[in-house]
């Protein structure tokens, strides 16, 4: 079974694609590293290697959560399975 | 992997530091010495030439730690022997008197009264009888706990945090129940995830230490940067990669600190520790420097983890490059000494790659070149603290 994207911690909101050419209406297989569980998503767009998708949908100001932690704020409406990355995150530091 | 009983083949120095390399150095005091230390180490076969920018008018913290990195650099017990050349013999004699501490064959040249002629022909003249000595070393066995081992990661990208950076990690908790000598550092990619590095300090004040470095290094950015730091960290290498905030990239950084090793002191920029565990060094997170810090702290191997491909190396200090980026491990192969890809596709475990990480960490313990190496990887890199007088 090819592994699509991985995700840390089944509380985080993203998981990471790690393989090349996903495009969007691919369907995805997901694996959650820290509970040993499968998952799919459905892609929303393109998404290159090493980039985020949003496993749960995120509304503007909403955390995102990976390793459990918060990595920033959503800066726009997120729905599960779109590209999330720095058009639609923000850091909340500096 | 069973390391109750490991050891390594390297080479014992004077003051009882294992070394996992025998390089006989060509080390300038200064920017002005850099054109006489390269061709004494173009003469003599064996020697290497460490140049750099810097060491005119640095005063004050600035000037010390020019010293404390390039006697560190020199004192490393990867290195057999050192020439050191500068213009003048007063400062040259400081880094000779430094480096002779450790016992180990130090000579120093002025270039002032002389020229660089006669300065090349004197220093190459000792540098051969260094490298001829040196030749004759042999390679003894090692226990394990005699390794100081470091890391720093770079170009980083999802899978460092994923698979990578935890797998400096695993082997980071292996080496550390066996009494090894570890160090991280990087303190502004530690944002997000300072409190998390913090809990993982042994006492109390040694968080509270660690803490008074994070806020330090974050009152410099606070002061000098123009609107954030996000056109820098996240770099634009990190961003390509996938990574979005610096709590996202401290988060993966701090991985390669594992999961059960507890810090259990902080270092100054190229200080060396004082005993075993692992230390926390308060460094720039641009590989180059972080790297030569080490080297001059006094480590001898280098674990560095990358997604988008950093390709550095030290010239004393053997860097170990793994990689779980399939894409990196592909079209940059000839970088990449540790391929752990296999963990994005479920293949291996993070306990097996951890071990492939220390299996190969022994073999270049034990003599083999790191592609770094190899390819002629030499950055070094001199931290500078302020502007010159």
């Amino acid at each position: 079974m090819t592994i699509h994207f991985v995700v840390h911690d089944e509380g985080d909101s993203v998981g990471v694609v790690v393989v090349e050419g996903v495009k969007a209406g691919n369907t995805l297989t997901g694996w959650i590293m820290d509970q040993d569980k499968i998952i799919t998503m459905q892609a929303l767009a393109d998404i290159p290697i090493g980039h985020k998708l949003a496993i749960k949908p995120l509304a503007a100001s909403d955390t995102v959560i990976k390793y459990g932690v918060d990595i920033g704020r959503a800066i726009s409406p997120i729905p599960a399975g779109a590209h999330l990355h720095v058009h639609n995150v923000k850091t909340k530091r500096w | 992997m069973d390391l109750s009983k490991a050891s390594f083949r390297g080479y014992r120095r004077e003051n009882g530091r294992a070394g996992v390399r025998n390089h006989v150095i060509i080390l300038p005091l200064d920017d002005l010495s850099n054109a006489a230390a390269e061709a004494v180490a173009h003469n003599i076969k064996g020697a290497m030439a460490l140049p750099h920018p810097y060491g005119r008018l640095q005063f004050g913290a600035d000037l010390d730690l020019h010293f404390r990195t390039l006697i560190g650099t020199g004192a490393n017990p990867n290195v057999a022997a050192v020439v050191v050349i500068g213009i003048e013999e007063v400062w040259t004699q400081r880094v000779v008197d430094g480096i002779a501490s450790t016992g180990k064959p130090v000579a120093g040249f002025g270039i002032e009264l002389h020229g660089d002629h006669d300065t090349i022909m004197r220093a190459s003249r000792q540098a051969k009888e260094y490298v001829q000595w040196a030749s004759a070393l042999a390679r003894k066995e090692c226990p394990l706990r005699d390794l100081w081992v470091s890391t720093k990661c770079g170009e980083s990208d999802t899978t460092s945090g994923i698979a990578s950076n935890p797998t400096a990690g695993n082997a980071f908790d292996k080496l550390y129940d066996h009494g090894v000598t570890l160090v991280f550092g990087e303190t502004t990619e530690i944002t997000g995830g300072e409190q998390l590095v913090a809990k993982r300090c042994r006492t109390p004040e040694v968080a509270a230490q660690f803490m008074a470095m994070f806020d330090r290094y974050q009152e410099v950015i606070n002061r000098h940067k123009v609107d954030d730091l996000s056109d820098s960290q996240p770099t634009k290498g990190n961003i390509a990669g996938g990574l979005t905030t610096i709590e996202e990239k401290a988060l993966g950084n701090i991985q390669k600190i594992g999961r059960k090793c507890l810090v259990d002191g902080v270092l100054d920029k190229g200080e060396a520790p004082t005993g075993p565990g692992l230390w926390f060094m308060d460094s720039s997170s641009a590989a180059a420097e972080m790297v030569t810090l080490c080297a001059a702290a006094g480590f001898v191997v280098h674990f560095f983890p990358t997604g988008q491909g950093n390709v550095i190396g030290n010239p004393i200090l053997p860097v170990i490059k793994l990689s779980a980026n399939p894409r990196t491990v592909r079209t940059m192969r000839e970088h990449i000494d540790v391929d752990v890809s296999g963990l994005l596709r479920r293949e291996i475990t993070l306990d097996q790659a951890g071990d492939l990480l220390l299996e190969m960490m022994f073999k270049t313990c034990n003599g083999r070149l790191t592609s770094a190496e190899v390819l002629g990887h030499r950055e070094f890199v001199l931290t500078r603290l302020y502007e010159s007088a």
